[in-house]
């Protein structure tokens, strides 16, 4: 079907055809589209000249910018990186306590600590380093193996029980399951519980008193206070790693779980470690 | 002898995939094919059941008529996985929300997205293509589909196919290719469905009786060759196996990168965009009863549309190791497809000139409207989300999947809801829906649904980009990647709000639509109407 039509109410031609009732109007191309897309045209033309964009039979055109987008990465990367040199050399040469000692080196080390540890860190000890359970909290004063800032420098390059590393921080509570009956485990844990809060059963908690005293007292101290030279925890300050009831406290002592750390030096450096290092002793627990 | 040939079809491929489930090594792949048995034996079962011995020539059903039972079946289809895949869309939502809804291994995120991606994107829109096209193109043609029971082995071939995808993303089954995750031997099964498909479209063109080609038709054309060629390249693999479900691209590297986002942006665009142009170009002259706007843009516009989108692909891939050539021509490519895809939206509106008042009246056009007004507005913010400078910013957060959803939620759910509210009347032989004020329901409850969602999306998307790119004066990171997760949370809520809203106008669609087909007609005011004339003031 091929005949003139003229719609009725646009007073448009159509183009004749009908398809199931449907005719198409003979309209031209709206201006502004047009005109719209040969700018686009015009513009991607030019884009195309301006910037790498034709490929050739080994390589590609450059365009005329000389635009890369690794050239243009690296150029950032090495105008924040000489920005920060000056800095980032003293660092490189002081000891993590003369750092702390220099006010505008240790707000640097601290800032770039904070960078650091958000990608390397958050991931276990959390964004805020709150920790988690089986994960250290590094904003509170209690710490297992010491607060100061060379045993934090130490313990994030090191790591602690990490095989990779031949300095790392290293013990291991024994399993006391194999060595006190079930019973006197449960006495133990009293005990250790009522240091802090109100035993379940304080006749029990008394005659873990004297098993503690043989058996624990040697590393986590006659009061349980604690002792950083063997990453022993405290146990009198309330604050518990890995959970803090009777149960969980006796679960402990039966079949320990040690914690790893890895060894950070090797994969981040040291400057990032001493910068770490001053970061984690501003947090608010720096001895 | 009626559906001899097919019953004894199915039924030995039932008897292989039993075989490929007793002699293969490999857990999965077995766990696969009892799948796929007990599916074929089921249909061989039903198959049967209608097997007639009568001698050839008792025909019951017009032959010369339009072949309309495979389009009454996708529609039913349509909606059907309409719902699964706005369900499972919003169980994913929640996943993200509240991580421990993961349940492993069968539901847990990395399983249920890419059901949900596939649910929606093949199930649905897949179904509606189908569907629509064969009634688009009988009618267009005035021609029967040709290739007789063809047509019926497509729609059946391609629910297999759809079960065959879902089952397997369940049981762990996945190449890992994003929007094309079935394995090789799902791939070459959906790869024969596709040609089948593709045989019956041109062949009904080729004996059609106008003289040309209506635009439609070009649009669904060019949708069915280009998926059949995406598909084929992009899932090129060497299996480990002939009876084991793992196999290996051809593809590495960079080369395997670009390659993925070449598949995966026609997708969008040849399925998402051409495909369902094709069904606009039908279905809003139809149901306003006016004429095309213009001819000559449906012309220009398809071919650049065509010629244009085919490059766009690198634009996924800034900032990577693809070299900086590829990526500034998938940006430039990007940005001439523009005005080609506005000129789709420019053809379907403009169309209404002169049927304005109908949007008071008629709630289908009105969801036809909005589908065009969504079209138009993710077309734009495509080609900006293309330019490096913004992409820096919007690539890999929420903003993209606001995009895609203002994409898929608004344009190809409401053309498609508006297709399908136009299609059952007519499938059914009824003289009008069950309800046009449920139809008023379905479009509010999905456009609010739609907002809700994209606008959540873009403040989300806009502050994880900014937290992620956020640095000091010294240029430290400010924040560390679990804090932008963290403080997306309450947008992820929000965005579930958004797809309960859209999932409950679907089932308000499937209620309509079932009682529609079912025979009743509710008894109500006309839209546009009920209010009585305004009295001067005496």
């Amino acid at each position: 079907m091929s005949e003139k039509h003229i719609d009725d109410i646009t007073g448009v031609e159509t183009t004749g055809h009908v398809w199931d009732g449907i005719r198409e109007l003979n309209n031209p191309l709206p201006r502004w589209w047009l005109w719209t897309f040969y700018l686009t045209v015009i513009w991607s033309i030019g884009y195309t000249i301006a910037y790498p964009a034709w490929p050739l039979i080994s390589s590609a055109t450059t365009g005329v910018l000389g635009y890369s987008s690794r050239a243009e990465l690296s150029k950032e990367l090495s105008a924040v990186e000489a920005g920060r040199a000056d800095m980032v050399a003293a660092v490189a040469e002081m000891s993590p306590a003369e750092i702390l000692a220099d006010e505008e080196l240790r707000r640097f080390a601290a800032a770039a600590g904070e960078a650091a540890y958000k990608v390397n860190c958050s991931q276990c000890h959390g964004s805020g380093a709150q920790g988690a359970a089986g994960y250290p909290n590094l904003n509170d004063d209690d710490w297992l193996w010491g607060g100061d800032i060379d045993a934090i420098y130490q313990t994030i390059a090191h790591g602690v029980r990490f095989d990779g590393d031949d300095d790392t921080r290293f013990s291991e509570m024994p399993a006391f399951g194999d060595i006190l009956s079930g019973e006197d485990v449960n006495r133990v844990a009293a005990y250790v519980y009522s240091l802090t809060g109100d035993p379940s059963d304080a006749a029990e908690a008394e005659a873990g008193s004297a098993i503690y005293a043989d058996n624990c007292a040697a590393c986590h101290g006659d009061g349980g206070e604690g002792m950083t030279e063997f990453g022993a925890p405290n146990l009198a300050d309330a604050i518990w790693f890995y959970g803090s009831d009777e149960k969980a406290i006796a679960a402990q002592i039966k079949n320990p779980a040690h914690g790893v750390m890895p060894a950070w030096q090797g994969r981040l450096g040291d400057v990032t470690v001493k910068q770490l290092a001053v970061y984690v002793h501003s947090l608010g627990g720096g001895e | 002898m009626k559906y001899g040939p097919e019953t004894i079809g199915v039924s030995l491929a039932a008897f292989l995939a039993l075989l490929g489930a007793a002699f293969s090594g490999d857990d999965l792949f077995a766990a696969h094919m009892w799948v796929a048995f007990f599916t074929l034996a089921a249909g061989a079962i039903l198959l049967l059941r209608q097997v007639s011995f009568a001698p050839a020539g008792g025909k019951t059903e017009d032959e010369n008529g339009y072949m309309d039972g495979p389009v009454r079946y996708g529609t039913i289809a349509t909606v059907f996985w309409g719902v699964v895949g706005f369900l499972v869309g919003i169980v994913v939502a929640l996943q993200l929300a509240y991580p421990d809804l993961n349940i492993e291994p069968w539901f847990n995120f990395g399983r249920m997205r890419p059901l949900h991606t596939s649910a929606v994107i093949f199930a649905f829109g897949g179904n509606a293509l189908i569907a629509t096209s064969f009634y688009v193109v009988q009618r267009t043609s005035r021609a029967r589909l040709w290739g007789g029971n063809l047509a019926w082995f497509v729609f059946w071939g391609y629910q297999f196919f759809i079960i065959m995808a879902a089952t397997g993303y369940l049981l762990g089954i996945t190449d890992s290719r994003e929007y094309a995750e079935p394995e090789w031997y799902v791939d070459l099964f959906l790869t024969v469905v596709w040609v089948a498909y593709l045989l019956v479209f041109l062949g009904t063109i080729l004996i059609r009786k106008e003289p040309h080609i209506y635009v439609a038709n070009w649009f669904y054309l060019s949708f069915i060759v280009t998926i059949a060629m995406l598909h084929v390249v992009n899932n090129l693999a060497v299996p480990v196996g002939f009876l084991d479900a793992k196999s290996y691209s051809l593809f590495a590297g960079v080369q395997d990168a670009l390659t993925q986002w070449w598949y995966g942006h026609n997708a969008v665009g040849f399925f998402l965009t051409a495909g369902f142009l094709g069904m606009m170009y039908y279905f809003v002259p139809k149901q306003a009863e006016r004429p095309v706007y213009s001819y000559r843009l449906s012309i220009v516009h398809f071919w650049s549309l065509i010629f244009l989108y085919i490059w766009a692909g690198p634009h996924h891939l800034h900032y990577t190791a693809l070299p900086d050539w590829a990526q500034t021509l998938g940006m430039v490519f990007s940005i001439m497809l523009w005005m080609p895809s506005w000129g789709g939206m420019i053809n379907g509106l403009m169309t209404l000139s002169g049927a304005w008042d109908k949007l008071r009246t008629d709630p289908i056009i009105r969801m036809m409207v909005m589908a065009i007004a969504f079209y138009g507005m993710s077309t734009f913010e495509g080609p900006v989300m293309s330019i490096k400078a913004v992409n820096s910013l919007s690539h890999y957060t929420d903003w993209t999947i606001g995009h895609v959803h203002s994409g898929a939620l608004g344009w190809v759910g409401m053309i498609s809801f508006g297709a399908i509210y136009f299609l059952v009347p007519k499938l059914w032989n009824r003289e009008r829906l069950y309800s046009l004020r449920l139809v008023t329901w379905h479009f509010w409850l999905a456009t609010l649904g739609i907002v809700v969602y994209a606008a959540v999306m873009w403040v989300s998307g806009i502050q994880q980009g900014l937290m992620w790119r956020e640095y000091d004066d010294q240029g430290f990171l400010v924040y560390s990647f679990a804090e932008s997760v963290a403080a997306m949370h309450p947008y992820y809520v929000m965005r579930v709000l958004g797809g309960v809203l859209y999932l409950i106008g679907a089932l308000i669609m499937a209620y309509n639509i079932t009682m529609t087909i079912l025979g009743y007609s509710r008894e109500e005011q006309p839209i546009g109407q009920a209010a009585p004339a305004a009295q001067p003031a005496e």
